[in-house]
């Protein structure tokens, strides 16, 4: 593929984690910086060999996460929150203890003093929970009209000690499992966008997951790999793991657990909770011998009551997601893409 | 939680598996002498965009005996939108100081100059509404713009458009308007009928179309055509059972018009959405449809005394017919005369992400259905023989 596939406009769909996005990376992005280092464009952190670390087994995980979201506050979180729980739980899903972050601000003329002093505050509390500390950072005021409000982009640095977590690890027969109920945020913030006239009871699950991790990693010996289920979903993620290990995953639509809130908004709007953004829940593929260890150890963090084996890895139709529904009969379940759009009816 | 504490009512009530597969079983049952007779697999054709949409969403065309195959109407209201009207939509989004307003859905289909999300990328105005009411919002909101809402949808969403249009007049509100893309299906129905080479043997009728109209509007299915249609509600259930009552009158040797769905449609319909609908639009001779041309009186436009509300008068369009491509074969898949898969370009020159033909374009429709659920692509060969 060439940038020659990519439209002449860049569109919403090109940001929103599904296949015009991995299009813009494979034809623009990364030819253009190369995947250098340990990781590439498909992980949620470079994992980096750098001189002078003391362990032969020890790597320096580096991420960063530019984050915008309408509206700025929302149940259960800010986007302050947001910044510092996203950028914790990408190095944490590489199986890092995550340690520094920085933070560059672009506010729009005419933001409040007022909610940004909250949103900051936001941040400094969600640091402190995560264990982590802000070093650096930068801040920018740009015309009214030429950002919408605050735009927040947070960069992240931490440890990775032993063999490295990830899809590459995936084998046939290992299991799929998710850390707690899916398509709460998605669900949060699209009522609290107050455009679709919805009521939404449901909180987003925004939180650090650097101890869940931490535990999974120490609990399980066969920990293939984890992966927050943000933009995309559980759908996008999945798909993503598929394809990198070259293996079919199977998951089973009644074991998915989803809080009913959020199936009924999905019910209403034609949507499926599968595709929404999670912050603080995670997809983990760990060996079946390991899987109730996992969905035990998933128990005791939160939302972890709701933890689940959703699936199974399986040696056929390599590279693609199906989903078993409620009636027992298989269907694919795509990569997003573009922007999810209700249907009319 | 989904499928173990707590049951959703009114859905999960609908998706039981076990209930399902005595719904199977009888099915099957009843339409292998039917099959046998006929010397080929009953046709049952499910007009509604929904039904398509559930059929798949389930799977029920997997579950479903070999002596019967659903046939994919013409109920997707955003796939059977001609290409020159979305080329109207742009036209207007491009002229200044406008808003242009639609459903969510509405923002992929293709005109012959790209689609309402590039035009928005463009830099037009342009939002998606759950509800005209949003639209009508929005227009008060910004006095200084032009509001115009793209309605689409059959008897379903005109009651929605009526509304707002009436509270658009009562309150005095000048910068809204309206493009009526609304369409009935009685008609649709009937012309598909017509066409040489359909060969249906019942029709699963549309639940939320007759929940506005009333049951009356297919009893012509019956009468005319000697066949049988039972309204049906959008579970599995409700399709398995509905299908099964289709079944049962063909046993008997008798046509009706039956009601699966009598806890939302009542026979008479909602009389204030009729009001609605009756004071707000007028038949239009004619209208264009994607995939099956032009029939006689199968879409509405707005009644004179809404004349001010119309943007096709307050806007000078281009409102030309543009032609599908003679690759695409949307009409014989409408018909039920070929399934999707055996369209020429399905798959290769039309996919979701660049839908030639129309039923390719929403999700409902039945080609973009049978794509995204990975129906006569690589993956489904293998997935065919693990179902078995």
């Amino acid at each position: 593929m060439t940038s020659a596939s990519l439209p002449a406009e860049i569109s919403m769909s090109h940001g929103s984690g599904g296949r015009d996005m991995g299009t813009l990376l494979d034809t623009l992005i990364l030819p253009a910086f190369g995947a250098a280092g340990g990781g590439g464009g498909g992980n949620d952190s470079a994992l980096l060999k750098i001189g002078g670390l003391d362990s032969d087994h020890a790597r320096l995980a580096f991420t960063t996460d530019a984050y915008t979201v309408t509206p700025l506050q929302f149940p259960g979180g800010d986007i302050g929150t947001l910044a510092v729980n996203g950028t914790v739980n990408d190095l944490a899903v590489a199986g890092a203890t995550p340690l520094h972050l920085s933070c560059a601000l672009i506010i729009e003329e005419g933001f409040s003093t007022r909610l940004l002093a909250t949103i900051i505050d936001s941040m400094a509390r969600a640091a402190k929970a995560a264990g982590v500390s802000i070093v650096t950072g930068d801040t920018k005021v740009v015309p009214r009209g030429a950002a919408d409000g605050l735009f927040i982009t947070t960069s992240g640095i931490g440890i990775q000690h032993g063999e490295q977590p990830g899809p590459h690890r995936i084998k046939a027969g290992d299991k799929v499992l998710v850390s707690g109920p899916v398509g709460d945020h998605g669900a949060a913030i699209l009522g609290a966008r107050g455009d679709l006239l919805l009521d939404i009871p449901v909180a987003s699950d925004c939180r650090p997951l650097h101890t869940l991790c931490a535990a999974l990693i120490e609990q399980c010996a066969e920990l293939r790999c984890m992966r927050d289920a943000t933009r995309g979903g559980v759908a996008a993620v999945s798909n993503e793991f598929a394809v990198t290990a070259g293996v079919g995953i199977t998951l089973f639509e009644n074991h998915i657990p989803v809080r009913t809130p959020v199936r009924g908004a999905c019910e209403i709007l034609g949507l499926e909770p599968l595709y929404f953004a999670n912050e603080g829940t995670l997809i983990a593929v760990v060996s079946a011998a390991d899987a109730d260890i996992a969905i035990d150890t998933m128990a005791q963090f939160p939302g972890g009551e709701f933890a689940a084996v959703i699936g199974d890895v399986t040696a056929i139709r390599p590279g693609t997601v199906c989903l078993s529904t409620l009636l027992g009969s298989q269907r694919v379940l795509e990569m997003p893409a573009g922007e999810l759009l209700p249907r009319i009816c | 939680m989904s499928g173990s504490d707590t049951a959703m009512k009114w859905v999960d009530e609908f998706r039981d598996p076990a209930l399902a597969r005595q719904l199977l079983t009888q099915i099957a049952t009843l339409a292998k002498p039917l099959a046998a007779a006929r010397g080929r697999p009953l046709q049952i054709m499910e007009v509604c965009g929904g039904h398509t949409h559930a059929i798949f969403r389930f799977g029920l065309h997997q579950q479903i005996t070999s002596d019967l195959e659903f046939v994919h109407g013409p109920g997707c209201p955003v796939c059977v939108l001609p290409m020159g009207r979305i080329d109207d939509a742009l036209a207007i989004a491009a002229k200044p100081g406008v808003i242009l307003t639609t459903f969510g859905d509405v923002m992929r289909v293709p005109g012959s100059g790209g689609n309402l999300l590039q035009a928005r990328a463009r830099g037009a105005d342009v939002r998606m509404v759950y509800s005209p009411l949003d639209a009508l919002a929005l227009a008060q909101a910004n006095p200084d713009k032009e509001v115009v809402f793209f309605a689409i949808g059959f008897e379903t969403t005109m009651p929605a458009t009526a509304f707002t249009l009436q509270r658009a007049r009562g309150e005095g509100i000048a910068n809204f308007s309206v493009v009526c893309n609304h369409i009935t299906i009685a008609a649709t129905v009937k012309a598909i009928l017509d066409s040489p080479g359909t060969r249906l043997d019942g029709f699963i009728g549309p639940g939320h179309v007759c929940m506005v109209t009333g049951t009356g509007i297919l009893q012509f299915i019956p009468q005319q055509y000697s066949l049988p249609v039972v309204i049906s509600g959008f579970e599995p259930l409700d399709m398995l059972q509905s299908l099964l009552m289709v079944l049962q009158q063909m046993q008997r040797g008798i046509s009706a018009l039956e009601n699966q769905y009598a806890r939302v449609v009542a026979d008479d319909g909602n009389a204030q959405a009729i009001n609605a609908i009756s004071d707000v639009f007028t038949l239009r001779d004619f209208f264009e449809w994607r995939g099956l041309d032009s029939i006689d009186h199968s879409g509405v436009r707005l009644s004179d005394h809404f004349a001010g509300f119309d943007a096709e008068l307050k806007f000078e369009l281009p409102n030309l017919s543009i032609a599908d491509p003679k690759s695409c074969q949307c009409g014989e898949v409408l018909k039920g005369v070929i399934k999707p898969t055996a369209c020429k370009v399905y798959g290769s020159g039309c996919t979701p992400q660049t839908p030639m033909g129309a039923l390719m374009v929403s999700s409902e429709g039945a080609c973009a259905a049978y794509y995204n659920y990975g129906i006569g692509r690589q993956v489904t060969e293998s997935l065919a023989v693990e179902v078995e």
